[in-house]
């Protein structure tokens, strides 16, 4: 149980875990049920399969980032 | 294929060894108290704690099979970046403070902070041992294959070769040990990766590369005869007459036309230009006569578009069939739910000082591994098109394309691939090490010990688990087991994320409740495995359509599951007293 007194995943930390979830869900959706979409091009001749992976990886980072930077003044 | 015997990869490899364990005795020299052991002193820098996650988590399995999914089935091997990588947002956003907070030494430990009960501590310790094991194997198997071919030792020198190293490195300084060659070997792989990228790029996309013009693309046939000698097309095999190694790129985009090669590349460029390029990929076909079992391995010509998405490995991506879907989804599911549960992650948020340094070592985890698993995408498709491939071997790739760029490259691989084992089975013993010490010994048979008694019985049973670690990578030498790993997240995310979620998040949790959470959890979990189709055919040797469950992956299932028996036996029972709760 979360408590105020007690340290624990914040209210940011559990915001910014749904926003992946929707990140993740949304590719594995794509794979699973609109798998031609991954061969649009949509930036740099390279096709969408590739850029949402490593969208996937930098944004985890860049969440991770958000999270280290607000996470203090959240609590 | 066969390989020379690399004398620098020997002499590498002994150098890190000796190193590691110097360094373990070094740091061991000094009495240790049950702190220093199971958690090197609580003390741990949050920067070095950071890269020691990456070398706790990048398994031989993330460097070598990653790397050879891509090389030889395209983007697929990436998916398991993806998914891997992802695991760690569930751990840094939902666990990793709190787990903090509520523990001392070992998960169990967090989970039975409320409620002081054996039941937890007993089923979680358990669930602990299980998911150990079935990572180690792999491990270790891992281990043995290395060393046949790359140092040309027999497989079980190489199984008690790590095991022995592993066993003196918990033995001598415990988690205070196991945090440095972490550290270490985390730093070796991420450093060098980033320079065979950088060699990748710079070379660009050559056409028939390694070979003089007009490759050699005539199908090739190995054949290992009833008295085990190993025939290439007909002839026995020697290291003049062995399968040509493969990989390469047919012609090269249009815009590059008339020339042999790229010239250096830009991260993007190079993945635009592959999917513009025609590549050779190897495909196998098997028959069993009197003579003996024969590979034959046929060269395709293929798009870099088509090879560049999903579906070259998870061939149900495009069966049509809902239960083949199902079962990657329930994988994907396994690798972001299991990251945050596997024990021998956890126990590392116990090294640092307090919540906000497990933050801090979580966000620096995450950077180095996401780093990694980005260089993977490059390793894997520079593999691909190096011309050097083995085509009988896809966890080869990585030390292969080293050696594609030079010999020493290919000795300084090998041998961070034998450290990658090392800094993950320590990993992995040191969690058993506290699940058995610690939970079984101490708390559930309520064994009284002093500070100096739980370091001595703790470092008995890494001794214990190195030596079964090292049987079992000798018994299970022949299986195929790479899926163990996947098997690992399954039976974590299904055993202990519902306990670990539920606690945090719903008051009325009870002891109860966690207890069959974790028992249901595990025991589906194993159970669809070994009623799964996967297991019927690779491990049993049975027809897949005999399997009684839908899917292989059970995470879909028994995650859910996890969650559902605990609600239902938390509401049967008693709520957990507030005075309790309160503290």
């Amino acid at each position: 149980m979360i408590r105020p007194d007690q340290p624990g995943s914040s209210r940011l930390g559990l915001g910014l875990f749904w926003v992946y979830v929707l990140l993740y869900g949304g590719f594995m959706g794509i794979v699973l049920f609109s798998p031609d979409l991954l061969s649009i091009r949509p930036l740099g001749g390279v096709n969408l399969a590739i850029l949402y992976g490593l969208g996937l990886i930098a944004g985890a980072f860049l969440l991770a980032v958000v999270y280290l930077l607000f996470a203090r003044s959240d609590r | 294929m066969l390989y020379e015997t690399s004398p620098a990869a020997i002499l590498i490899f002994a150098a890190f060894v000796i190193g590691v364990v110097g360094l373990s005795f070094f740091l061991g020299r000094k009495g240790q108290s049950a702190k220093a052991y199971y958690a090197a002193h609580g003390e741990v820098h949050w920067f070095v704690n950071g890269i020691a996650f990456a070398g706790d988590y990048l398994s031989a399995a993330s460097f070598l099979g990653i790397c050879g999914m891509i090389a030889f089935h395209g983007y697929d091997g990436f998916l398991y970046s993806i998914g891997f990588l992802a695991g760690w947002i569930v751990a840094l956003f939902v666990i990793a403070e709190p787990i903090k907070a509520l523990g001392r030494f070992t998960f169990a430990d967090a989970l039975d902070s409320r409620f002081n009960s054996r039941g937890i501590k007993l089923a979680v310790a358990i669930s602990t041992l299980v998911v150990s094991v079935f990572y180690l194997i792999p491990q270790m198997v891992g281990a043995g294959d290395l060393i046949v071919p790359l140092l040309g030792l027999p497989h079980w020198v190489g199984v008690v070769l790590v095991g022995v190293a592993v066993t003196l490195i918990v033995v001598t300084a415990g988690m205070v040990s196991t945090t440095w060659v972490q550290f270490i070997k985390g730093s070796l792989l991420v450093f060098f990766c980033g320079i065979l990228v950088a060699l990748i790029l710079n070379r660009g996309l050559v056409v028939d590369a390694g070979r003089d013009s007009g490759a050699n693309l005539a199908t090739q046939v190995r054949t290992v005869r009833p008295d085990g000698l190993v025939l290439v097309d007909g002839r026995p095999q020697s290291r003049e007459h062995d399968l040509r190694p493969v990989g390469t790129i047919a012609s090269l985009p249009a815009r590059f036309a008339g020339k042999k090669s790229t010239g250096p590349l830009g991260p993007l460029e190079y993945l635009s230009a592959l999917e513009d390029s025609t590549i050779v990929t190897w495909s196998p076909t098997k028959r069993v006569d009197a003579e003996g079992t024969h590979v034959s391995y046929t060269a395709v010509e293929r798009k870099g578009a088509d090879l560049l998405k999903p579906g070259g490995y998870f061939k149900g991506l495009t069966s049509g069939k809902l239960a083949d879907r199902l079962d990657f989804a329930s994988l994907m599911l396994a690798l972001f739910c299991g990251t945050a549960s596997l024990p021998h992650i956890l126990i590392r948020y116990y090294t640092v000082k307090d919540a906000a340094a497990a933050r801090k070592s979580t966000v620096v985890g995450i950077a180095a591994i996401g780093a990694f698993y980005l260089l993977t995408l490059f390793l894997g498709l520079g593999a691909m098109t190096s011309g050097a491939l083995d085509p009988t071997s896809s966890n080869m790739a990585a030390p292969l394309l080293a050696k594609s760029f030079s010999t020493t490259l290919f000795a300084i691989i090998s041998a961070i691939a034998f450290t990658t084992v090392l800094g993950t089975v320590s990993g992995l013993i040191m969690a058993g090490s506290g699940a058995v010490a610690h939970d079984l010994l101490e708390n559930v048979c309520g064994i009284e010990m002093t500070d100096h008694e739980k370091v001595r019985y703790g470092k008995l049973a890494a001794v214990a688990l190195g030596i079964v670690a090292m049987a079992l990578g000798i018994l299970f030498r022949s299986f195929n087991v790479s899926f163990l790993v996947g098997w690992a997240f399954n039976i974590a995310a299904s055993a202990n994320l519902p306990a670990l979620v539920m606690l945090l998040f719903w008051p009325r949790t009870t002891k109860q409740g966690i207890t069959a959470a974790v028992t249901v959890g595990m025991l589906a979990a194993l159970a669809w495995i070994l009623l799964s189709a996967d297991t019927y055919e690779k491990v049993y040797g049975w027809s897949r359509d005999a399997s009684v469950v839908p899917f292989s992956q059970p995470g879909l299932v028994t995650i859910p599951l996890g969650f559902l028996v605990l609600v239902v036996v938390s509401l049967l029972t008693p709520p957990p007293d507030r005075t309790i709760s309160r503290v």
